[in-house]
């Protein structure tokens, strides 16, 4: 359908199915990656009309001799400098596959650049200039791809028109190389003798070494294996989000996260790490889509809504309720590469990111320290830039997490430090954090004092409601939660401001309105200071709630715990219905005073039908939504 | 998984990373194919809403219809947008159609400046209210600290060049050799105070892939990107004094795609249309090093 403003297309399904390949191309600097992937474009003829010709007249007009590596060095102050300075992409065809080629520059400072193209590939062509031979890069960058999880490594000798196509020399770089890559346990798909100036066994077969019997470079290419299926591991998914879209009385609660590894099923039990709270799979959620979806596999990013309301949030992993645990750990060791200016040092803080956990990190030990270059050990206790490590951290805060041996990725992690991402690791093992004596609960106290200002936004949650409607229960159970999530708060009540602040307060009318009054102004310095406030007062009255909002003003969350009187006196957890029955106690809520009910609270919780679990979640989700938690 | 569910799910992962890392987000909607495949995104990452504004920046000089699309699509979708305009360059003309400056420093004044202002809230920022379906001036004039931008690596040299997330330092300048590197998708969503963050959802597509995402979702685009009868059609929109539209009989998606893929446009560059890349050999380079896009 088309009108002159708007088109509107038939829904279609694509139709190309290939298979698509992200190649990375790594190696010392000028030892002539750019002019392999320039000739690779050339000779299949994939570049724009014209590009080739340009670029030539170009180099004429400025008596330069012609590069293949100019077509990649699209921007002119690069072109003066001679190298490439980013992870540049060139897009490629196979009758097979299509290909993405990654270039990494290999000049020794732009090593995260190479990082960045290389963690995205399946495989990689690692390139040695046949004159030079084996450089410090030609060895950093392969175990750099090992660590990266690159398992497909083709090497490349390129230049070997100055060599005189000489199969000595090929062979004497291949054995000497070959050795190196055994003892970082990397076994390379091939061994290539290529000229990319000249063009030989790049596309076609080189005439000039008729010696050499393998594939050229885009046979290899072709050769590589596809990327391993992920679907067929345990599930994991990071929660990215939970969302609740309140516009158009949408009231779906939605988990969202991409999925690492496994599938997720309607109607699959699963558990989420490090809560361990559990829960089924109501729907898959899925805008636009034909009919509704009941899987989904590893690589997409997914929704769901739960069966059950519990309290989850970013940073949890989903996993099958049946499969074997995540690891739970505030303490790691990992195999790490750094690239930061500043080295990797004790005392510093780092944030420590994996899938979607974002934690502080402090070294806590160098374990060994190793120079990728010539594979030296030393027991250094700070890495500097472009060194591998073993080494453990600790955590602020337990993650989820799996050890190398789980072929997915959640056992990868980075480190930040000053707003930039300087180092990544694998896990090894999880530690026990503080000699092993410290208990779970002490250790998350501890760092959420640290953290009182980063995961939480002071206020409070007025909770009113009749004597024994549940308001102590619940504010004892939601401080505790709270603090298993590192949220600082703090309950005050009736009780403990009577026994001080307020001990010269009577219970006649103008008492409680000043007892109120109070209570509030304390509440409001308590949430000034960064503390969830958990005040539980019955304040029965419009006027006494109204005396607490206008002193709170918007830190005021009126939270109505609401329980039948007949649930209430059943409970009778101090015995004060039964005396205010008999007329002991002058005046009580429910009793001989009245109770009005909020007009509109913020939020109420029903104790009579709802069970605490449910009460919590909805005060936690209430939190969450208001961004008080975070 | 195929190509495009490989793509799709990446951006959406790119921009749920976004809304949850910045508390002042927006994105760029230049109304284009591009940044529409990019706003359709949002709608599938977040459910069928989009939480966050859309920013246009109007240079007065955009093709009629491509304003009267926005408006349309903004309020059947229900779409929180904004747009900001250089009024000074316009007033004093400085502009290229006035005859007062070249192509690129009316780029410079109508698009990279009027971009950097509009971010900033130094400028008024035009807020559509949907009671009444009129802009009126926005009263928030904070500054967007994330900024989700549509560009794609395959269009242009420079572009290449770009991380997802990418920092921009205080006067909007962009360090190509500097950038921190970005691995196991995990990015820099941390950023110095005063700075921004540039995020790119869609740096993995390519043209060919834009066009096929539209004909999978069946997303509504502006009708220039089609031959409506007269021989030409859009391959590339911006404003109408810059961007000429191409010979083409593609009527509809499908063709644009055969005619991208195998026909007469499989070797022409996309932005043969757009006549300030000309002006200069790296035109388009400096513009972006200036905070073009």
């Amino acid at each position: 359908m088309q009108d002159n403003l708007i088109t509107f297309t038939q829904k279609a399904s694509t139709v190309d199915y290939r298979e698509d390949m992200n190649i990375v191309i790594v190696g010392h600097v000028d030892h002539g990656k750019s002019t392999i992937i320039g000739r690779l474009m050339a000779d299949t003829h994939v570049l724009p009309d014209g590009k080739l010709e340009a670029i030539q007249e170009q180099c004429r007009r400025n008596s330069k001799p012609f590069e293949y590596a100019f077509l990649l060095d699209a921007l002119k102050d690069e072109r003066s400098q001679g190298i490439t300075i980013d992870a540049a992409r060139a897009f490629f065809k196979t009758e097979k596959r299509n290909y993405i080629i990654l270039d990494a520059p290999g000049h020794v400072e732009f090593l995260k650049n190479m990082v960045t193209g290389a963690a995205r590939a399946e495989a990689a062509l690692l390139v040695i200039d046949a004159k030079e031979g084996i450089m410090e890069n030609s060895m950093r960058h392969s175990y750099l791809l090992s660590m990266l999880g690159v398992k497909q490594i083709a090497v490349l000798i390129n230049k070997m028109d100055s060599v005189g196509y000489d199969k000595g020399v090929f062979d004497s770089i291949k054995e000497s190389y070959a050795h190196f890559l055994s003892k970082i346990n990397v076994i390379p798909t091939a061994f290539i003798p290529v000229s990319g100036m000249q063009g030989d066994n790049i596309v076609t077969k080189s005439v000039n070494m008729p010696w050499y019997e393998g594939a050229t470079v885009l046979e290899q290419m072709d050769l590589f294996s596809s990327p391993e299926k992920l679907t067929s591991l345990p599930l994991r998914m990071p929660v990215q989000d939970v969302y609740k879209f309140t516009l158009d009385s949408d009231d779906r609660r939605i988990i969202a996260g991409s999925i690492e590894t496994g599938t997720l099923n309607v109607g699959d039990e699963v558990i989420f790490y490090p809560s361990k709270k559990r829960c089924g799979v109501k729907s898959i959620e899925v805008f636009n889509a034909d009919s509704p979806v009941t899987s989904l596999e590893a690589g997409y990013a997914a929704g769901f809504t739960m069966t059950q309301q519990i309290y989850v949030r970013r940073g949890e992993v989903v996993c099958p309720a049946d499969a074997p645990a995540m690891e739970v750990s505030a303490g790691i060791r990992a195999n790490i590469f750094w690239l930061g200016r500043e080295p990797l040092k004790k005392g510093c803080s780092y944030t420590l990111k994996l899938g979607t956990a974002k934690v502080r990190a402090e070294l806590k030990e160098v374990k060994m320290l190793l120079d990728a270059t010539n594979l030296s050990q030393s027991d250094a206790q700070e890495v500097c830039a472009n060194m591998a490590a073993d080494c453990i951290f600790t955590l602020d805060t337990p993650i989820a997490f799996d050890t190398v041996d789980f072929p997915g990725t959640t056992n990868r992690f980075v480190l930040t430090y000053n707003y930039e991402i300087v180092g990544g690791g694998i896990i090894t093992s999880s530690v026990q954090t503080g000699g092993g004596n410290l208990t779970h609960s002490d250790s998350i106290i501890d760092s959420s004092q640290k953290v009182l200002s980063q995961k939480q936004k002071g206020t409070v949650l007025w909770m009113t409601g009749l004597s024994g409607s549940g308001k102590s229960t619940l504010t004892q159970e939601l401080e505790k939660q709270l603090a298993l999530l590192g949220v600082v708060s703090y309950r005050l009540d009736g009780d403990n401001l009577r026994e001080g602040l307020n001990r010269d307060l009577d219970f006649s009318p103008e008492g409680r309105r000043e007892n109120i009054r109070r209570a509030a102004e304390v509440a409001s310095l308590f949430a000034d200071a960064g503390i969830i406030v958990l005040a539980s007062f019955i304040t029965p009255t419009n006027e006494l709630r109204d005396i607490a909002r206008g002193c709170l003003c918007e830190k005021y969350n009126e939270i109505y715990v609401k329980a039948s009187i007949e649930a209430c006196k059943a409970r009778d957890p101090k015995g004060l219905y039964e005396r205010a029955i008999k007329d002991e106690i002058p005046s009580f809520t429910g009793i001989s005073a009245p109770f009005e009910e909020p007009q509109s609270p913020d939020l109420t919780v029903e104790t009579d039908i709802m069970d605490i679990e449910r009460c919590i979640n909805s005060l936690l989700e209430y939190l969450a939504d208001k961004k008080y938690i975070f | 998984m195929d190509h495009i569910d490989k793509l799709e799910s990446t951006s959406i992962h790119i921009l749920r990373e976004a809304y949850n890392q910045f508390k002042n987000l927006c994105m760029l909607w230049s109304i284009g194919k591009d940044s529409t495949v990019m706003l359709w995104l949002a709608r599938k990452a977040f459910f069928g809403h989009v939480p966050f504004p859309l920013v246009h920046v109007d240079t007065a000089y955009k093709i009629p219809e491509m304003i009267e699309y926005r408006d349309r699509l903004a309020r059947d979708f229900g779409l929180d947008i904004v747009y900001g305009m250089n009024e000074t360059a316009l007033k004093n003309k400085q502009t290229f159609p006035d005859g007062n400056c070249s192509r690129l420093d009316c780029c410079r004044n109508l698009k990279t400046e009027a971009l950097r202002a509009t971010l900033a809230g130094e400028i008024k920022r035009y807020r559509m209210n949907h009671t009444t379906g009129q802009y009126e001036v926005d009263t928030n004039c904070e500054p967007y600290t994330g900024v989700i931008v549509g560009v794609r690596a395959d269009e242009e040299g420079s572009r290449s060049k770009e991380r997802y997330f990418s920092p921009r330092d205080e006067h909007n300048d962009w360090h190509i050799a500097s950038q921190p590197p970005e691995f196991w998708n995990q990015y820099n969503t941390d950023f110095r105070p005063g700075t921004h963050v540039r995020i790119h959802p869609l740096l993995d597509w390519t043209e060919v892939d834009i066009w096929e995402y539209i004909r999978r979702e069946g997303i509504p685009t502006v009708s220039l990107y089609y031959n409506q009868g007269d021989g030409k059609r859009y391959r590339s929109l911006g404003c109408w004094p810059c961007t000429s539209p191409i010979e083409s009989s593609a009527r509809n998606v499908d063709e644009i795609i055969e005619e991208l893929k195998s026909g007469k446009l499989k070797n022409i560059a996309e932005r043969s249309g757009r006549e300030q890349d000309k002006e200069d050999g790296g035109g388009l380079e400096d513009l972006r090093k200036g905070g073009y896009m």
